[in-house]
C-alpha cells in the first residue's frame, strides 16, 4: 500500500523529522486560505504515482493569486491516470543541497538496506543509473537493527557539515522504516535550507501483507483492482482485449504470456488464488467481463486446492448473464464432474493452457 | 533417492487442525508420506487423520522424533511456527502460508543462519519425491518417478508442468517449489547443488518470473554444473511497479524483466524454454529421461 506524501509526511512529523508547515486541501479556496496564512508556497499534487513534478502536478506560488490560478489548474488534473483531488500547500523553502536517503528491502540480502546519495531530487533514478557509485548503499542486519557507525558513514557521505542532523534524520526514518512494515520508507529531496536539514518530500510504501497489525486506512476506491482484493483476489488492468481468470499467480503470467505468443492482448491479469470457491470464481467473473474492452474470456484452473467442480458452479451460474465468448480449462481436483457440469452448457472447453490460450485468441478475433 | 526427503522421513504437520491442514494432511498420507503427528496450540491430547496432536513442536519433537515439518499456519502467526519449529532442532521446514509480513520473514532467514534448520517456502507448494513421499500440496495424481529435477518460485505452474511432463512419459525426480515471496529460505541455487549431487536426477527444469534477481543469481552455478537446466521465465506480459498476485513478482526500478532475466540466461548460453510444451520438446530431443 502506497502512502501519499501528505501521510508519509504525518508520520515523519510523528517522529520528529523536520518538514516544511504544510496544509492539505480540496479545493481552490481552502488552497487560497493556506496561501494566505503562509505566504510563500508550493503546491503539490497528491497522486500514487511519481513524475508529477515533470508532469506540472507542483507549482510554486508567490502570492494568493499564484496561489488560486496554480490550484484551479492542478486540482482535476490527471497525473498517469491518477486526478488530483487533494493538495498540499507547503511554506516555501528554498534547498541549498538536495539529497536522497531511502531504505528499502534487499532481497538477495534478505535484509533492510539504506540508500543515500548527495545528488538527490526529481533526476534521482537517473544518477542510480548513470552513476550507481553515487549511491552508497549499507546492508543493516534484521536482528540487531542500524548500529551507530552504519548511521554516520551515511551521513558523512551526504555532508560532514550536517553530520549530527542527518544522523538523527537516518535513525528516525530508519524507526519509521521497522514500525510501520515498510517496503519503502523515503525522503527525496532530503533538502539543505537555511534554517536546517528537512524533508522536502516523502514517500512510504507499506507491505499490503502487514496490513493487519497496522491502523492504515485505505482510501475508497471502486476500481476492478481494490474489488478484486476485497474479494482476496489480484487483479492488475492491462491494455488489451481478452479477460483472463487463472488460479495462482505463475500460472496466470504463463497464460498472458502464451496468449500473447499466439497473438492476442491481455485485458488483465487475474489470480483468483488457492482454494477459490464457486463464489470467488463467479465474482472474478463478474470483474473481468465488466470491463468493456473484453472481446473473449479464459478461465484456466489448474486444481490442487481449487475443486474443479466448485469453479464449474460458479461459472455455471453467471454464464447466462456474461454476453462474451467464454473458453474454459479444467485440470486437477474433481476435474471429471467439472467438465461434465460444463459440457452440459455447451461451454467450449480446453486440455491445457496452451490450447486454451490459443483458442481464446481465436475467440476474440473472429474473423 | 530424490533430494531432501525420501520414504522414511517422519514429517509432523503444524496447523493440523485447521481445514486447510486436516485436508493436506489426509492428502499426504494417501500420497505415502510418513506424518507421524501434529501440532496446534491449546488442542494436545486429539487426534486428526489418526495420528496425535501436540501443544508444541517441543512435545511433538520428544514424542513423534520427526525430520521434518510442514506449516499451514495462518500468516500473523506463521513466523512464530518457523521460529519454534527451528527451535526445537527440526531438519526441515516447510512453510505453505501465504501473506507473511516481509519483516517478519527477514527476521527468520536470519535467525535462521544460527540454526541447522533448513527453510524451504514460504508462500511455497512444498517438495514432491514420486513414489516416495511429499511435503505440501501439489495435487498427487500428477506425479510419475524419474530423472528430471523441476524448481519453481510457483504453485499451480509448477502442476502443470509436472503434469505435462508426466503425460509424456517423463518422470521427475523430485519437484520442489520454493516459494512466490521476495524473502524466502531455500534458493533456487540451493535446489540445483541438491539436483547436481543427486545421482538420479538427470536434468533440471527452472521455472522462474519476474522480480528480483534469484533467476540470475543462479547463472554462474549453472554454468559450472554436469547436467543440462532447461529454464523457463513467466511474466513477460507484467507491467512495471505492479504486484502480479505473488508478492515477490514485481518489476521495481526496472530491475526483474521477465525480458532480462531471458536476455541474461541466453547470453550464458543457458537454454529458455518458450513454453511448457516447449520444455517438453527440448527434454524429448535431449533423450535423457
Amino acid at each position: 500500500m502506497k502512502l501519499y506524501e501528505y501521510a508519509a509526511k504525518e508520520i515523519f512529523l510523528k517522529y520528529d523529522i523536520p518538514i516544511p508547515k504544510s496544509s492539505l486541501v480540496s479545493d481552490v479556496n481552502g488552497a487560497v486560505d493556506a496561501a494566505e496564512r503562509m505566504g510563500d508556497v508550493v503546491l503539490k499534487a497528491q497522486v500514487l504515482t511519481g513524475g508529477r513534478g515533470k508532469a506540472g502536478g507542483i507549482a510554486r506560488a508567490k502570492d494568493i493569486n499564484e496561489a488560486k490560478l496554480n490550484a484551479q489548474r492542478i486540482l482535476g488534473m490527471e497525473i498517469k491516470g491518477f486526478p488530483v483531488k487533494k493538495l498540499l500547500v507547503e511554506e516555501y523553502r528554498q534547498p541549498l543541497k538536495e539529497m536522497y536517503l531511502g531504505i528499502t528491502i534487499d532481497r538477495r540480502a534478505k535484509c533492510p538496506v539504506i540508500m543515500a546519495s548527495p545528488s538527490g531530487g526529481i533526476d534521482i533514478e537517473e544518477v542510480a543509473r548513470n552513476s550507481p557509485e553515487k549511491i552508497i548503499k549499507i546492508q543493516v542486519h534484521p536482528l540487531t537493527g542500524l548500529h551507530d557507525y552504519q548511521a554516520r558513514a551515511i551521513a558523512n557521505s551526504l555532508d560532514r557539515n550536517k553530520s549530527p542532523e542527518i544522523i538523527a534524520i537516518i535513525k528516525k526514518l530508519y524507526s519509521i522504516f521497522i514500525d510501520n512494515d515498510c517496503q519503502l520508507a523515503e525522503i527525496n529531496p532530503l533538502a539543505e535550507t537555511e534554517s536546517g536539514v528537512i524533508a522536502l518530500d516523502g514517500k512510504m510504501i507499506i507491505d499490503d501483507n502487514a496490513l493487519f497489525r497496522h491502523d492504515f486506512i485505505e482510501e475508497e476506491e471502486d476500481s476492478l483492482e481494490e474489488v478484486a482484493k476485497k474479494n482476496g483476489m489480484s487483479y492488475v488492468g492491462l491494455d488489451g482485449d481478452i479477460g483472463c481468470i487463472v488460479n495462482g499467480a505463475g500460472l496466470a503470467m504463463a497464460t498472458l504470456d502464451m496468449i500473447a505468443q499466439y497473438g492476442g492482448r491481455p485485458a488483465n491479469f487475474m489470480d483468483v488464488r488457492a482454494g477459490a470457491n464457486a463464489e470467488q470464481v463467479k465474482t472474478a467473473l463478474g470483474i473481468v467481463s465488466s470491463n468493456r474492452n473484453v472481446k473473449a474470456i479464459i478461465i484456466n484452473i489448474f486444481g490442487g486446492l481449487t475443486k474443479c467442480d466448485e469453479a464449474a458452479r460458479g461459472i455455471i451460474e453467471i454464464f447466462p448473464r456474461i454476453k462474451k465468448p467464454l473458453i474454459v480449462r479444467l485440470s486437477g481436483t474433481n476435474e471429471k464432474e467439472g467438465r461434465a457440469m460444463l459440457g452440459k452448457y455447451g461451454i467450449r472447453m480446453a486440455a491445457s493452457t496452451e490450447e486454451a490460450a490459443k483458442g481464446v485468441v481465436e475467440l476474440g478475433n473472429p474473423d | 533417492m530424490g533430494i531432501l526427503i525420501n520414504k522414511d522421513t517422519r514429517v509432523i504437520v503444524q496447523g493440523i487442525t485447521g481445514k486447510e491442514g486436516a485436508l493436506q494432511a489426509k492428502w499426504m498420507i494417501d500420497f505415502g508420506t510418513k506424518i507421524v503427528g501434529g501440532v496446534t496450540p491449546g488442542k494436545g491430547g486429539i487426534e486428526v487423520q489418526k495420528v496425535p496432536v501436540f501443544d508444541s513442536v517441543r512435545e511433538a519433537v520428544d514424542v513423534t522424533k520427526p525430520d521434518a515439518c510442514v506449516i499451514f499456519v495462518p500468516p500473523p502467526f506463521a513466523a512464530d511456527a518457523i521460529f519454534e519449529a527451528a527451535d526445537s532442532g527440526i531438519d526441515l521446514i516447510v512453510c505453505i502460508t501465504e501473506g507473511i509480513p516481509v519483516h517478519d520473514m527477514m527476521q527468520v532467514c536470519a535467525y535462521l543462519k544460527t540454526t541447522t534448520s533448513r527453510l524451504l517456502g514460504p508462500n511455497c507448494p512444498g517438495i514432491t519425491v514420486p513414489g516416495a513421499s511429499k511435503i505440501g500440496i501439489m495435487p498427487n495424481p500428477i506425479h510419475m518417478a524419474g530423472n528430471i529435477g523441476v524448481v519453481s518460485r510457483s504453485g499451480t505452474l509448477t502442476y502443470e508442468i509436472v503434469d505435462l511432463l508426466s503425460r509424456n512419459g517423463i518422470g521427475q525426480s523430485a519437484s520442489v517449489g520454493i516459494g512466490g515471496d521476495p524473502v524466502n529460505g531455500t534458493s533456487f541455487v540451493d535446489v540445483l547443488q541438491l539436483f547436481e549431487n543427486d545421482p538420479q536426477t538427470h536434468a533440471i527444469v527452472m521455472v522462474g518470473e519476474i522480480g528480483g534477481t534469484a533467476e540470475e543469481e543462479s547463472i554462474d552455478f549453472i554454468k559450472g554444473m554436469s547436467k543440462p537446466v532447461i529454464t523457463y521465465i513467466v511474466g513477460v506480459s507484467a507491467p512495471p511497479g505492479k504486484t502480479m498476485g505473488h508478492a515477490g513478482a514485481i518489476i521495481s526500478m526496472g530491475v526483474g524483466t521477465a525480458a532480462g532475466k531471458i536476455m541474461a540466461f541466453e547470453k550464458a548460453g543457458i537454454i529458455v524454454a518458450g513454453s511448457p510444451s516447449d520444455i517438453v520438446g527440448r527434454i524429448k530431443k535431449m533423450r535423457i529421461s
